[in-house]
Formats: C-alpha cells, structure tokens, sequence
C-alpha cells in the first residue's frame, strides 16, 4: 500500500525539482547574457579606434597601446594625466611573430608612422606608466579624438619574470 | 655541479614516477603484490627526491649562483635572505618546480597512510597521482628547466643544461632580483597556499577515479579523502584571502579584488571544491547524488590543472599581452585527455553509481544543499563565461569583447544574496522531511530578532537596497547560527547538568565537522559584510595640499605635517609623509603614506598608510610632490568602511575548518563515536521535528 502511494509523490517530486532546477538555470542564463550586453567592452587596437567615427561605439571600449615617455604629462593639482600610446597588434599571435611583447612596444614607439592617440585619465599617476609600457585603457573616445580612460591598466614587460605585471590605477 | 645534482635529481624522479605507474598497473594485472608495493615504494620516494631537487635550487638561490638562469632572473646580491629562499616560487620555471614538489609531498604521505580497508584502491591512486606529477616534471625538465645554465658564445648568450660546444659559462655579475611589488609577506606565503590547495585537490581526485576504475562505488573514498578535500580547501581559502590582502596592502588602488582572470582562475576550483564539499555531505547521509560528485571532482581537478597553468603562463591574464609560453597547447593537451578520460570512466560506471534515495522534499536538507550547488555552479559558469567570452567572441563574430568587473558583480551578486540566504535556513532544515512548517517553526525566532536588525539598518540611513539586503540576510545568517549553537549547548546543558560554555565546548568537540561548518558560515557572512562595506560604501577623494593643509573626507580630517626623502642602504629611494588623521575633528593618530623607488629597476612602489579599525579603513596614497619645495603634496584617500570584516571574517573561516578537519581519535573504539551520534542535535532533529 505504502509502495503505491509513494511512487506518484515520487514522479511529482520530481518534476518539481526538475521545475526548480529549470528556473535557476534560467535565471544564471538570464543574468550572463543580460550582464554581458550591459557590460561588453569592445576590445580595439589604435588602429582600429583611430579608422572609426567618433561616437561609433555607445558602449565602453577598450584600448591598448604602447605608451610614449615623453608625452607623459602629469598635473598634480587636479590628478589629471595626459600621455599618448601608439598602436600595438592585438592578438598574442601577431606580438609574437614580431618578436615577443617587449620587442613590439619598443618598435611601436619608434615607428613615428604608427597610428597614435591622445588618452586623458583622472587619478594618481600609476607606478609602472612609463616609456614603452604597455596601457590598457577603458573609457570612451570623445568627439575631440581624445580617448577619455575611466581604467588605467599597466604591463611592463620589465626584466621581471611575469609574476604581477599589471596594476590597476 | 649543483645545478646538475637537481636537475638529475628532477629525471630520477620522473623516470621513478613513469616506473610507478607501469609497475602499479601490472600488478594489478598479474595480481602481484609485490608490484604493487614497488610502485608505492617508487611514490614515496618521489618526496626526498624532489626535496633534494627543490634545495639545490634554493642552495642556488641563497648563494648567488648567477651562472644558472633562473637564479640571475629572480634574485639578487641585495636581498635578503629569506626573499632568496622564497625566489623559489617567484619566476615559471622555479614554481612549477614548487608545485612538483608539494605534489610529491603529498602523493609520499598518501603512501603512508593504512591502506588495509582499502588494498584495491592503493594502485589506481598511484596511477593517477604519479601521471599528474609526471606530467609536471616533463613540463619542468623539457620545457620549463629552472637550472639551465648560462653560455656564451660567438652567437650571443644562450641558455642550456649542458655546455654547447665553442661556448664559455657566462656568469653575470649580479641578477634582476625580485619584483619590488612581490616582496611583501603576503606574496610570500600567498603563492604556497595556493599551490597547496591545488595540489591536495589531487589527492581526493586519485581517489575518486580508484573508485571508478575499481567499480567500487559506495562512498568509501568519499570519506577516506574528506578531510583531504578540506584540507585542500583551506590552503586554497587561505590562498586566495592572502592574495586579496596583498592586493588591498601593496597595489595601492584601494581594492583587494578586481576580478582579473588570474584572480578568476583560482577562485574556480574553490567554487566547484566548496559545492563538492556540501554535496559529498549527501551521499554521506542519504546515498545519492553520486554521479553528482564525481562530476564535482572531476571538474575540480581539471580546473585546479587549468588554474595552475593560467596564474603561471598568464595566457588569459590579458588578451592582449603576455606572450604565450610554449607550454600553453601541452596543458591543453593534459587537461582535454584527463577530463575526456575521466568522464569516460564516468560514464563506464553510471549505472552502478545509482542513487539509493530520492529527494523527498523540496525543503529537507539534502534539497537545499542540492540548491547550494547549482548556486555554486552558477558562478562558476559565469565566472568561466567572463573569462573565455573574448575568445568566443572573437571566434564568431572577429571583433575581440571583453567583460569587467561590472559584469562579475552584476551577474553573481543574486547567487551571492542566495547562498548568503542558504546558509541561514538549510541548517535548520531536517533531512529527508521538512516542510514550510517545520521550518517555520524552526527559523521564526531568529527571522523575528534580523527583522529587528533590517529596522536599525534602515534607521541608520542605509539606502541601497544591495546594501539593505546584503546585511539583513547576513544579520539572520549570524542569528540563526548562534541560535544553533545555543540549542545545542542549552540542550545538553539541561540533559547532563554541564555549565553552559562547558557543554558548548563538548558538543562542538562532539560534531566537529558540524560545529565547525557553523563557524565557517559565521567567517563567511563576517567576510560578506566586509565586501559589502567596501563594494557599496567605499568613498575616495583626492587633491593636492599645502604643508600645513586639510582634506576631508566624509567624518575624517586629514592634515599633512611634513615630508622626507632619504636613500636606503638596499637601493631604494623612500619619499614618506606624515599626515595627521582626525575623525570628528578628534586626533587619532599620524598616517605615513609613502613611495619607495628601487633604483636598480626604476620601478616606484606606493604604499599605503592606512588607520585601520573595525568600524572603516582611512587609506591615504601618498601620489605626488613637489621634490624640491616639499612645499605641496598630492594625496589620494579612500575611505573603505567594515573593509576590516573581511580579513577578521577569513580568520574565523580558516578556525572552523581547522575545527571541522580537525583529526577525530578515530582508533578509539566504536562505542565512541556511537554515542556521538546519539548526542548529535542534528539526529534527534531528525527525529524529533
């Protein structure tokens, strides 16, 4: 008797979990995909941010390049930072074809044919800018052709091994 | 000559690791045991092996020896002592020598332990322990060798183990040395942690896979490696609290954790270890969910494999930067076959992995672990997401697209606030049988008291609703756990007359792995205040000032007195200010934010001077200055409320795991741990709700 009675509980049971585990998954779906439009950033090289129109990208954008020693401006006062990077390939294939990270941000420096951009960020001037880093910046490009960073990223392909090499400013 | 005693070291290991494996799998086939007792032999031995591998390069390191590549990459004259030893871990090649090592450790006192119970599962253990750590010594001696010499020739200089003909030793004058920003205690201990955790992750997947290959599929190996899996834990909890310490003390930036997929890749394992760890718990208690947890471990080891090979090669790090080391594709390699193998083995043995009971109800216990883990899964599926997207995106539609911080944070936060609120009601929860009743019954006087709690919250002016639900839902987490506890002791109290901190004491002494469990969830939630202070609260301010001015910030004050500079004797140029700190415009202390700047790698380092109390962080970057008139100095402030609760919060989770894996005297008789049972509050629940 008790065999009978439980078995349709059982196939009940289950479709409740079942339901249950359903609407989890829907919902961790859910929120990935509606992060992830919320939240993408186009990854961009210089090249490619100096062939567009301004205001082509809504959203945020990502950019690296290879920062310029020079152009780095610092005024203490207001936190403000100006400095200009030079386009570097972006994919980790094409930087090792041309010799390793190293190597293609000291060519991207000396090559005054490369395409270069302005970039203005607000906040302490991080540790490791400086000539030949490499930058990655998120923030936007304004109608000035100046790409304004809310994210300052550094890698320096210093004599150190790997290890840190990034730092958030 | 050293360099060579460890590198031969090194290949008499791998060859001794190759010949386990062979000898264990014929024995198995000839049913030989002295086979068998050969490969365990052969396993032990890997340790002091390795041992003698790993002090040869330490040996190397300490005394300077700038011939051996390695050594000239990662250390200098100058550093001290104890930074020479531990430049052990801080290059590739030297930490996958590390993590060799451990590996040994571990898989030698594997070997140690009785395998009476358990004769049939010994062979298989030794295949798969010993095939992983083959696999790392290849990598090490073919591809990643720590004691390559240096050479140089009419071609330049190279780098090889042995002398390359018409090429003399080069033998640099002193070596790089140690990344400033690495030297810092909690980079120290951070890396071995981590390492630790991801190497005993191996042993519970050894064991696991025995149990397949065996076809012995009841929970026997679930419960010889439980404390393994929590130790395994720990090292990994401990890894990643140091790693978060080290960021919020040296990278200056005022954050302990930005979602970077270094950070991503060893906070996976620990997400799928952290669902294994509940969910072993049901197949323990009510024989189900087996499939389930080896999926758990099978996935842990592929993502602790996964994670060693990503914090090492860096190949996701940043899609744009590092370059890509040569043992990117073999990791793949490894990863793919191992996983592959397993779920095959997996699938070999589904039927016999059937479960003995059903869910019952939607609100019993083994339910809302079930719950747990899928919650578990889901950030572990986001966090995955985040980190491949740009290569999938890349993939299918040619345009690279990345995903920040934002997208973790507004993706997991809902799991979070679930499992925040899990952990308050499923240890009220019975299984088998529990309904909305019972459990009413069971959580409505702490609900009461944390609805108390939600009206201070909102009296003292909190408004975002993250914030609001955040700390309400931790608020009942504490409720119900030290209502738990005080149950349980108040319960024994009046059953054996014991004094009320007496009888805490023994209960929990009794249940460790519950009781400990409920500390655990109590360092969690502490910790989950200390983000939510830091995520929802933080405020920031900068400028630059005069000597003699002010800056505010919220309730603080903030003055700066004076600035010096002076040389140091390890090459470092140190620019320190002193700045007072006011709150309420009451003093209460001098902060000395400051810029160290090591001359040899011209490379600056911030440090943060920070007042630190349970109630907020006051954290001054010192930015810049006006060298010459140290008449003005630029100042960046953060202001990180409870940021405190996360660190108290990781002690307290590191003491209750310590409680919970903590060694039972497991070789007293039975009748002990009988009567365990018969104490434990969570059986007379069962029984009695």
């Amino acid at each position: 008797m008790e065999q009978t009675l439980k078995r349709p509980g059982a196939a009940g049971n289950r479709a409740k979990f079942f339901a249950g585990g359903l609407l989890i998954v829907a919902a961790v779906v859910y929120l990935i995909f509606s992060s992830t439009q919320l939240n993408a950033q186009y990854f961009l090289t210089v090249n490619e941010l100096a062939a567009k129109a301004e205001g082509a990208f809504d959203r945020n954008i990502r950019v690296s390049g290879a920062v310029l020693g020079d152009s780095i401006q610092y005024d203490s006062q207001s936190l403000t930072l100006r400095f200009t990077v030079a386009h570097v390939p972006g994919s980790n294939r094409e930087i090792n074809e041309q010799g390793g990270l190293a190597k293609v941000l000291h060519d991207a420096v000396n090559d005054p044919s490369r395409a270069q951009i302005p970039v203005v960020y607000n906040g302490p001037m991080p540790d490791l800018l400086r000539h030949e880093a490499q930058a990655i910046m998120t923030g936007q490009l304004g109608d000035d052709g100046i790409f304004y960073a809310e994210e300052l990223l550094l890698k320096c392909p210093t004599k150190y091994e790997e290890a840190v090499g990034d730092q958030a400013g | 000559m050293i360099a060579n005693f460890g590198f031969g070291a090194l290949f008499i290991t791998l060859l001794i690791s190759i010949y386990g494996v062979v000898a264990a799998v014929y024995g198995v086939r000839k049913n030989a045991h002295e086979w068998i007792e050969s490969a365990r032999t052969a396993m032990l031995l890997t340790f002091p092996l390795l041992t003698l591998s790993s002090v040869s390069l330490i040996y190397l390191l300490v005394t300077g020896q700038y011939q051996v590549e390695y050594v000239a990459l990662v250390s200098s004259k100058s550093m001290p002592i104890y930074l020479k030893v531990t430049a052990l871990w801080g290059g590739q090649a030297g930490s996958l020598l590390f993590w060799a090592w451990l590996m040994a450790a571990f898989a030698s006192a594997v070997t140690l332990r009785k395998w009476d119970r358990d004769r049939e599962l010994l062979p298989w253990v030794i295949v798969v322990s010993l095939i992983t750590l083959a696999f790392f010594l290849v990598m090490i001696i073919f591809f990643e060798n720590p004691f390559e010499l240096l050479w140089q020739s009419a071609a330049g200089i190279t780098s090889s183990m042995f002398r390359p003909s018409g090429s003399l030793p080069y033998i640099p004058r002193d070596g790089n040395g140690l990344n400033p920003l690495l030297r810092h205690p909690g980079m120290i201990i951070h890396p071995p942690m981590l390492y630790l955790g991801f190497v005993s992750f191996v042993v519970p997947f050894a064991f696991a896979i025995s149990a397949l290959i065996t076809g012995r599929t009841d929970d026997r190996w679930i419960r010889i490696t439980r404390r393994w899996t929590l130790v395994a834990w720990l090292f990994l909890s401990l890894g990643l609290v140091l790693g978060s310490r080290w960021a919020y003390d040296v990278l200056g930036w005022g954050g302990y954790w930005a979602w970077d997929p270094v950070e991503i890749a060893a906070f996976m394992p620990w997400l799928s270890g952290t669902a294994f760890l509940h969910s072993v718990m049901i197949q323990e208690k009510r024989g189900m969910l087996k499939h389930w947890n080896m999926v758990l471990i099978i996935l842990t080891y592929s993502l602790v494999i996964f994670g060693t090979f990503l914090t090492r090669s860096g190949v996701l790090s940043s899609v744009h930067a590092f370059a890509q080391s040569a043992i990117g594709p073999l990791f793949f390699v490894f990863i793919g076959v191992t996983f592959v193998t397993s779920l095959a083995l997996l699938l070999h043995r589904w039927n016999e992995l059937k479960g003995e009971g059903t869910m019952t109800s939607m609100l019993s216990r083994e339910a809302l672990f079930l719950l747990n883990n899928l919650l578990f899964m889901g950030i572990l599926v986001i966090c995955f997401w985040g980190v491949i997207f740009p290569l999938i995106s890349e993939l299918f539609t040619g345009q690279k697209v990345t995903v920040g911080p934002p997208f973790y944070q507004r993706a997991t936060g809902p799991l979070f606030a679930g499992l925040l609120l899990l952990m308050g009601v499923a240890p009220l929860a019975a299984w088998r049988h529990s309904t909305a009743k019972t459990l009413g019954k069971a959580i409505w006087k702490p609900f009461l008291v944390s609805l108390l709690v939600l009206g201070v919250i909102l009296f003292s002016g909190v408004r975002q609703p993250a914030a609001i639900l955040g700390l309400w839902l931790s608020a009942l987490v504490v409720l119900v756990t030290l209502y738990e506890f005080w149950r349980g002791a108040n319960a024994r109290h009046r059953k054996s007359g014991e004094s009320l901190p007496l009888a805490l004491w023994r209960l929990a002494g009794r249940n460790r792995r519950r009781y400990g469990g409920y500390i655990i969830h109590l360092g969690v939630v502490l910790m989950a205040i200390g983000i939510i202070g830091i995520e929802v609260f933080q405020s920031e301010t900068q400028g630059t000032i005069p000597q003699g001015g002010e800056m505010r910030l919220g309730q603080y004050r903030m003055t700066y007195n004076s600035l010096a500079m002076w040389d140091t004797n390890d090459g470092r140029n140190v620019a320190r200010a002193v700045v007072s700190v006011y709150k309420n415009d009451r003093y209460v202390g001098d902060l000395y934010p400051r810029r160290d700047y090591y001359y040899e790698s011209q490379q600056p380092m911030t440090i943060p001077g920070v007042r630190s109390t349970v109630e907020d962080d006051f954290y001054v970057l010192l930015v810049d200055w006006q060298p010459i008139s140290t008449q003005g100095a630029t100042f960046k402030v953060f202001h990180n409320p409870l940021i405190n609760w996360l660190w108290i919060g990781g002690w307290v989770f590191i003491l209750g795991t310590m409680v919970a894996a903590w060694p039972d005297r497991e070789k007293e008789p039975v009748r002990e741990r009988s009567r365990t049972r018969m104490t434990s509050p969570k059986s007379s629940r069962a029984t009695t709700v």
